[in-house]
C-alpha cells in the first residue's frame, strides 16, 4: 500500500530520519515499559510517509500511552482522560490536512472514552488511533481495565474482578471502522508494518497494540511475546492467504465449519481453507472472536475498506454550498429576508 | 388594510388611539400559537412598534390535546413608546380551548378582552380543563370580560369547504384566523404575513392560498359582524433613521458569531448537542454553510466542548452552545482550554435548574457556574447579553475578546432572550469593530507560552506551521516554555497570570451608564435578561419622583472597574436577580458592600409590579413623612 496524503517524490516532502522526531524532553516511562518500542517504531514509520513534519499531530488522553506526544517532535495535544477523540475531530474539521494520530490505552479508550471511540469510528474522521493495550491502569498504579480478564486480582479488584473483558478489535468493527488491526510491541517489524498500513488509510484506522506493563501487569501476554510461545499462539493474517499457524513440523489452519471457527491440521490436501478477505466484514468479524487460549491471536490487518469519509463530506457541503449560494454576503446576513425602514 | 366599509351603509368602527398594548394567544401546544405570535410580532414591528416578546411554552412536544400543561402561549407587549418588557396582565387573551382559557383566566384584570374558539368548548373538553360547566356561560362573566365569542372552527371549516386541504390540515390554520382577527381590531397590518406565507409554502399552493384566505377571513370577520364599537390604533414609535428587522435572541447570537468570523476570515467550528432552548443556535448556524460555518453535533456535550478545543488549537474561531446541564459536562474540557490558552466562545442559554429543571423556563442562576464551576482557579471571561438585540453585540465582543486575549469566554443569555424578540437596527458591516488574529510564524522567536506583554496571551501557533512544532497540553507548565512543570514557585505564577490575562479585560469595557442619577438613594444593579423590566419599573418610579436608579451589569469576569465606585455613592443597593442571591454575593465580597436582592426563581421574567413594590419598601422611610400603613401589595401575577 503507498501512503495516503504526499507522496516521496513531492518537492515539500523532505528526507527526514528517525533523530528528526525525537523531542528534545527525556522519556520518563519506567524502565523495560513496552511503551518504549512502540515509540521507536513509531519514530522509524514516520520519515516514510512522506508528509511535512509540520503537518503532523500526535493527540492523547491521559494514561501512561497518553504521555507519548511530549516524546515526538511534531505538534502534538495531551488533552483530558478519553476525550482525545473530541478534540482530533474538532481539529481535522478545522484543518482537514492535517496528518492526525491519536495514541490511547485499554483505559482511556474503552472505560472512559469507550464512547468517543465508537463514534470517531463510525464518523471515519481520517486519523490513525493506536490504543496500546496493557489490560491494566498503570499511571494510576495498578486498577484493573476493561481489557483485564475476569477474576484478575488487582489493587482495585482484591477479591477478582467480576466483570468480563472487551475485545479492542470486536469493539471497533462493531462501530463500522475501516481499518482494524492488531500488532504486538515486542514484534518491531510486525509492528512498524501495521503502523505504516494504518496510516496510509484514508478514513479512521484502528491499531490494538498488545503492550506489557512490566511494573503492574507483567507478562500480561507473554504467549505472543516470547519467542518461545508465541509461534503455537499467534496465527498472522494477510490479505489472500489461507489463516495458518504453527511451528514447521505442526502446521495448523483455522477455517469455518458450520459458522464455527476451527483448528485442523494443515498442508498442501486439507479442504475448505478460509483465504482471508481483509476486504470484508464479515470474515473480519468471525476472526476478532478467535482469542488465545482456545485459538490463536490473530494479529494483521482485519479490515480496510474505503468509506466516506468525516471532514471530508463536510467540507465538499461547504464548497457546494459556495458553489450554489456564492460566498456568504455579510450584509445580507444581517439585514434577514424581512426589513423596514425608518425614515 | 382598507378602513372604509364595503359599501353597506354600516359605519367603519371609530379608531381608539391607544399608546400600548399586550396581547397574549394561547392554546394547545398543536395549535401554532408560537408562530401566530411570531407573525403578529412581525406585523407589529413593520408597522414601526416597538415591541417585546414572551413565547411561553411546555417542555413536551405535543402533550394530550386540551390538556391544562399543554398550554402554550405567546404574549407581545407593543407601542408607541419605547417597550423594554412583555408586558404584565394582557389586554388581550386570545384563548383557543378551555384549557388556554383556565391557565390564563387568573391573570386578567376586570375590563380584559377574551376571544374564544367557542367550538373548542365542548363537554369534553371542558372536563378536560377542570371545569364543570362553561365558564363563559357562568352570571357576571361577560360582564367582567369583554368576551368575543367565535366559532372559528366552522367558520375556518366553510371557508376552506373548497380548498382540497384535509379535515386535519384545515383544522391547523386556524391559528391564522385569530391572528387576522387580531390584526384588524389593532389595525395591523396582514401584509408582513401574507409574504411570510407566499415564501414558506411556495412550493405547496393549496396550503398557502387556504392561509392566505382564512388569515383575510378571520381580519374582515370582525367588520362582518361589527365585532366592536372601535378598534385600536397605535402611531408608530420613535426610532433612529435606518433599516430595521426583527431578531430573537439566539438568532442575534448566531449572526453576531458569523459577523465576527466574517471579519476575523476563519471558518467556524461549531460544535454542539441539541438541548432546550440553545438548539436553536446550531440550526440557525447549520443555514450559514457559505460562510465556512462548519457545525459539529458531537454524541454528547463533553464532545461538543472537545472538538472546539481541538478546532481552536486548528486555528478555527471555535463556539459551542449549551444549557446549564451541559455546560456542567463540559467543565473539564473548559479547564483545559483555560490551561491551553485557547480562544473559543462557549454559550450558555441559561434554563430553570437545578438538573433537568424546567427546559422551557427562563432563569440566571448560573453565575457562580460561569465564575467558579471547574476545579482549580479557572478564570473565565464571562459577558451576558440584556436584550435578544444585545445577543448579537455580545456574541460578536466575545470572539473579538477571545482570539485577542487567547483565552475562552462565557456568554451567558437565557431562554427569555433566546426566544424573545424585538425590532433591531440593522449594523452597517463598515460600522463593526475589526477583529485582528495573528497566528505566530517565526521560529526564532516562537515560544508557546511567550507572553503579549500588554494583554499576556500566548502566542497562536496552528499546527501546520513549519519550525513551530511544540505540544501542550493540560498538565501544569512553566510560562513561556510551556514544558511540563511541577516547579511550586511557577504554579503560583501561572495561576496568577491566567488571572491577571483575564483582568486585564476590564480595559475593553466602557463606563457604566447609570440609568437616572450618579448617585442617591437607591440602586438597582441587574445583569442579563431583567434589563427590560428594571428599566421599565425604575423608569416608572423616577416618574413618580422616587430617587431610584440603575445599572446593568454586561461583564461579570472581569467586572467593571468603575463598578465599586458606582455602589458606593448610593445609600442603598437592590439586586433583582432570578435566582436566590448570585451576583449579590459577588457584590457583597468584592465591594463590602451591604447590597440586598430581590430573589424570585418562578421560570418567568421578574415580576414588575412585585419589583416596584420592594423599590416602594426601600424608600418608603425616606418617603413618607407620617404616613403608618403599610404600602399596597400588588395583586397580579405578572402586572
Amino acid at each position: 500500500m503507498t501512503t495516503a496524503t504526499e507522496n516521496e517524490s513531492s518537492p515539500s516532502a523532505p528526507g527526514y530520519k528517525k533523530q528528526d522526531f525525537v523531542s528534545d524532553q527525556d522519556v520518563r516511562w519506567c524502565p523495560g515499559c513496552g511503551d518504549y518500542a512502540i515509540l521507536s517504531g513509531v519514530q522509524k514509520v514516520m520519515p516514510e510517509l512522506g508528509i511535512p513534519r509540520e503537518k503532523m499531530v500526535f493527540v492523547s488522553g491521559i494514561g501512561c500511552s497518553s504521555r507519548f506526544p511530549y516524546y515526538m517532535n511534531t505538534y502534538g495535544f495531551h488533552t483530558i482522560h478519553g476525550r482525545a477523540p473530541t478534540l482530533a475531530t474538532g481539529l481535522k474539521v478545522a484543518n482537514p490536512d492535517l496528518k492526525v494520530f491519536i495514541v490511547t490505552g485499554d483505559g482511556d479508550g474503552l472505560s472512559i472514552g469507550g464512547n468517543h471511540l465508537l463514534h470517531i469510528l463510525r464518523r471515519n474522521v481520517d486519523v490513525t488511533i493506536l490504543l496500546f493495550n496493557n489490560r491494566i491502569y498503570g499511571l494510576t498504579k495498578g486498577q484493573y481495565s476493561p481489557t483485564s480478564e475476569l477474576g484478575k486480582v488487582t489493587k482495585s479488584s482484591p477479591l477478582g474482578t467480576v466483570e468480563r473483558p472487551i475485545n479492542p478489535v470486536a469493539f471497533a468493527l462493531a462501530a463500522a471502522a475501516t481499518h482494524v488491526s492488531r500488532t504486538v510491541a515486542t514484534n518491531m517489524q510486525h509492528m512498524c508494518h501495521v503502523i505504516r498500513r494504518a496510516a496510509a488509510h484514508v478514513g479512521t484506522s484502528f491499531v490494538e497494540i498488545y503492550q506489557n506493563c512490566n511494573i503492574f501487569n507483567d507478562g500480561a501476554f507473554d504467549y505472543v511475546s516470547d519467542r518461545s510461545l508465541k509461534i503455537e499462539n499467534e496465527l498472522q493474517v494477510e490479505h489472500g492467504k489461507p489463516l495458518v499457524f504453527g511451528p514447521i513440523d505442526k502446521r495448523r489452519a483455522v477455517r469455518i465449519r458450520a459458522l464455527r471457527p476451527e483448528v485442523v491440521a494443515y498442508d498442501e490436501n486439507t479442504e475448505d481453507l478460509w483465504i482471508y478477505d481483509e476486504t470484508d466484514p464479515t470474515h473480519a468479524a468471525a476472526l476478532s472472536y478467535l482469542d488465545y487460549p482456545q485459538y490463536p491471536v490473530p494479529v494483521g490487518v482485519f479490515l480496510e475498506r474505503k468509506e466516506s469519509v468525516y471532514e471530508s463530506g463536510l467540507l465538499h457541503q461547504e464548497e457546494a454550498e459556495i458553489q450554489k449560494r456564492g460566498r456568504g454576503n455579510l450584509q445580507k446576513l444581517l439585514a434577514g429576508s424581512q426589513t423596514w425602514t425608518v425614515k | 388594510m382598507s378602513e372604509k366599509s364595503e359599501g353597506n351603509g354600516r359605519p367603519t368602527p371609530a379608531r381608539t388611539k391607544i399608546s400600548n398594548a399586550v396581547v397574549r394567544f394561547a392554546g394547545d401546544s398543536g395549535d401554532g400559537m408560537q408562530l401566530t405570535g411570531t407573525q403578529f410580532a412581525n406585523e407589529v414591528a413593520w408597522a414601526g412598534n416597538d415591541l417585546a416578546t414572551l413565547p411561553d411554552f411546555p417542555a413536551e412536544i405535543r402533550a394530550p390535546r386540551g390538556t391544562l400543561f399543554g398550554v402554550s402561549s405567546y404574549q407581545i407587549q407593543f407601542g408607541s413608546a419605547a417597550i423594554h418588557t412583555p408586558g404584565g396582565s394582557p389586554d388581550v387573551l386570545v384563548a383557543m380551548n378551555p384549557a388556554a382559557l383556565k391557565v390564563h383566566l387568573p391573570d386578567l384584570r376586570k375590563g380584559a378582552t377574551i376571544i374564544v374558539n367557542v367550538n373548542e368548548f365542548t363537554k369534553g373538553n371542558l372536563s378536560k380543563a377542570g371545569y364543570e360547566s362553561n365558564p363563559l356561560d357562568q352570571p357576571g362573566f361577560k360582564q367582567t370580560y369583554r368576551l368575543y365569542e367565535i366559532e372559528v372552527g366552522r367558520l375556518v371549516r366553510e371557508a376552506l369547504a373548497e380548498s382540497g386541504l384535509s379535515a386535519k390540515e384545515i383544522d391547523r390554520s386556524k391559528n391564522f384566523f385569530c391572528l387576522g382577527f387580531v390584526s384588524w381590531l389593532y389595525n395591523r397590518p396582514i401584509e408582513p404575513t401574507v409574504e411570510w406565507t407566499e415564501a414558506k409554502f411556495k412550493k405547496l399552493p393549496l396550503v398557502r392560498d387556504a392561509n392566505i384566505k382564512v388569515l383575510k377571513a378571520g381580519y374582515f370577520y370582525g367588520d362582518t359582524i361589527e365585532a366592536a364599537i372601535s378598534t385600536f390604533d397605535l402611531e408608530p414609535a420613535t426610532y433612529d433613521p435606518g433599516l430595521y428587522r426583527q431578531i430573537s435572541g439566539n438568532q442575534a447570537l448566531a449572526l453576531g458569531i458569523i459577523a465576527a468570523a466574517t471579519q476575523a476570515d476563519r471558518p467556524v467550528v461549531f460544535g454542539a448537542y441539541p438541548i432546550t432552548p440553545a438548539s436553536d443556535i446550531l440550526h440557525h448556524l447549520n443555514g450559514y454553510r457559505h460562510f465556512r460555518v462548519r457545525p459539529i453535533q458531537a454524541e454528547d456535550e463533553i464532545a461538543a466542548m472537545g472538538a472546539v478545543v481541538g478546532a481552536a488549537f486548528g486555528g478555527a474561531i471555535a463556539v459551542t452552545a449549551s444549557s446549564g446541564p451541559g455546560i456542567a459536562l463540559k467543565g473539564e474540557a473548559m479547564g483545559l482550554a483555560v490551561k491551553t490558552e485557547l480562544p473559543l466562545v462557549i454559550i450558555n442559554v441559561q434554563r430553570g435548574g437545578p438538573s433537568t429543571g424546567l427546559p422551557t423556563k427562563t432563569e440566571q442562576a448560573d453565575l457562580m457556574q460561569a465564575l467558579y464551576g471547574r476545579n482549580g482557579e479557572c478564570p473565565l471571561i464571562v459577558l451576558a447579553p440584556c436584550t435578544p438585540s444585545d445577543c448579537f453585540q455580545i456574541a460578536y465582543e466575545a470572539v473579538r475578546l477571545s482570539v485577542k486575549y487567547m483565552t475562552p469566554v462565557m456568554i451567558l443569555s437565557d431562554g427569555y432572550l433566546a426566544n424573545g424578540s424585538e425590532p433591531w437596527k440593522v449594523p452597517s458591516v463598515s460600522d463593526l469593530p475589526a477583529v485582528p488574529l495573528h497566528f505566530a510564524t517565526d521560529p526564532a522567536t516562537y515560544q508557546p507560552y511567550l507572553r503579549d506583554e500588554a494583554t499576556l496571551a500566548r502566542p497562536w501557533a496552528i499546527p501546520g506551521t513549519k519550525g513551530l512544532e511544540h505540544r501542550i497540553g493540560g498538565l501544569e507548565g512553566q510560562n513561556a516554555t510551556g514544558n511540563v512543570s511541577y516547579d511550586a514557585e511557577n504554579h503560583d505564577l501561572m495561576v496568577r497570570l491566567r488571572e491577571e490575562k483575564v483582568r486585564r479585560v476590564v480595559t475593553e469595557i466602557p463606563p457604566l451608564e447609570c440609568l437616572g442619577d450618579n448617585e442617591g438613594e437607591l440602586l438597582l444593579v441587574g445583569w442579563g435578561s431583567t434589563y427590560g423590566t428594571i428599566r421599565q419599573v425604575v423608569e416608572e418610579a423616577r416618574a413618580d419622583k422616587l430617587d431610584v436608579s440603575a445599572i446593568h451589569i454586561r461583564h461579570l469576569s472581569p467586572l467593571p472597574s468603575d463598578l465599586g465606585a458606582t455602589l458606593k455613592r448610593f445609600k442603598k443597593v437592590l439586586v433583582p436577580e432570578i435566582n436566590r442571591g448570585q451576583l449579590l454575593r459577588i457584590l457583597r465580597a468584592e465591594f463590602l458592600v451591604n447590597a440586598e436582592g430581590f430573589n424570585r426563581v418562578t421560570g418567568q421574567p421578574l415580576d414588575a409590579g412585585e419589583l416596584r413594590q420592594a423599590i416602594n419598601d426601600r424608600l418608603a422611610p425616606a418617603r413618607d413623612e407620617g404616613a403608618t400603613k403599610e404600602p399596597k401589595k400588588v395583586k397580579s401575577k405578572r402586572s
